[in-house]
């Protein structure tokens, strides 16, 4: 197997708990999207154009309530505002890609996504396009193929909750934070975004917790007395 | 909401602008940032802790809301994940919340 073909593969395996981890919410926005009004190949044309699972769910909601067209676009940029620090972050390693490949990369930036790749990244600089798209492009005809089932045989699907797949992707997202814990600052970050997004979720409700957390940990880190962060980098 | 416009529905257009709004924020931060020669330790310092302090927030809400069974799960996996790989915490934690579940928890 060729360099290339070997590092798509292994991109594919580290994407696929996700892969079934997401599948709950690729099904259940394409339920949503055809109780709120959409027509089966919109709700795929949202799957396949914005690829953003919160903001999906977020701009579907607001569909159904007769909301200004604005109104609904403003909270879709608001959701997903967070994108613009992961490609701030995750751009400097890019920079052994193509301008165009860089351009492809950007599309499929997804939460899970962005934190695998900074995981990969981080650990010796092997963040080749090839494992990139091997994660993103399952990832991508799964979720999309997803809002088509969900839209087609929405009041098919039942209680997946004891099957604990709604759970998973927090599973995954826990198991991804702690592998980030040998970074600089990793305990006073986690307890700043643990303290503030609480605070957001039980105010402000899903999803605008992960902006404020975000925020708050990013904060914390970039106002951390400077002494002390060379202490805690040794 | 069913106007049409060069043969659109108006969902079809507000999905097409939203997939322009969300390519813009996944480039943008990459664009501003590549603007610069050198980066200041502070906004580099922010942009580490970016995936530990979003993914800590992505996680909090199944611990808030999340049952004996979900709570268990989470502390079990933290203290796993500091031994094996990621793969074995995701599948060990998903055995585990189907069968704290199914004991009733």
């Amino acid at each position: 197997m060729s360099e290339k073909s070997s590092q798509f593969m292994r991109g594919a395996k580290d994407g696929f708990p996700v892969v079934i981890a997401a599948t709950p919410f690729g099904l259940l926005f394409g339920t949503l999207a055809i109780d709120n009004g959409f027509t089966i190949s919109e709700a795929v044309l949202m799957s396949a154009l914005v690829f953003a699972g919160a903001s999906q769910m977020v701009g579907i909601e607001l569909f159904g309530q007769n909301i200004a067209p604005w109104l609904i676009l403003l909270s879709i940029f608001a959701v997903n505002f967070r994108h613009v620090l992961y490609s701030a972050t995750l751009g400097r390693y890019f920079k052994h890609m193509s301008k165009s490949q860089q351009a492809i990369a950007f599309f499929f930036m997804t939460d899970p996504q962005f934190a695998a790749s900074e995981q990969r990244g981080e650990r010796g600089g092997k963040l080749t396009f090839a494992w990139y798209m091997g994660m993103a492009i399952p990832l991508y005809v799964f979720w999309v193929a997803e809002a088509w089932l969900g839209a087609v045989f929405g009041s098919l699907i039942t209680n997946t909750e004891a099957l604990g797949i709604t759970f998973l992707l927090s599973i995954y997202f826990l198991a991804l934070l702690m592998s980030f814990r040998g970074r600089s600052l990793f305990v006073p970050v986690v307890a700043a975004s643990a303290m503030s997004s609480s605070i957001a979720f039980l105010t402000l409700g899903s999803p605008w917790h992960v902006s404020v957390g975000g925020v708050f940990g990013i904060l914390v880190a970039a106002c951390w007395p400077t002494r002390k962060r060379e202490a805690s980098q040794q | 909401m069913m106007g049409d416009f060069l043969g659109l529905s108006d969902n079809v257009w507000i999905i097409i602008f939203a997939a322009i709004i969300t390519y813009f924020t996944r480039v943008s931060g990459h664009l501003i940032l590549s603007r610069f020669d050198t980066i200041h330790p502070r906004v580099e310092a922010g942009l580490n802790a970016v995936p530990a302090a979003v993914v800590t927030a992505i996680v909090v809400p199944a611990v808030l809301t999340g049952g004996w069974a979900e709570i268990i799960t989470v502390i079990i996996a933290v203290i796993a994940s500091l031994r094996l790989s990621m793969m074995k915490v995701f599948f060990m934690g998903w055995v585990l919340i189907i069968a704290l579940r199914a004991i009733g928890l």
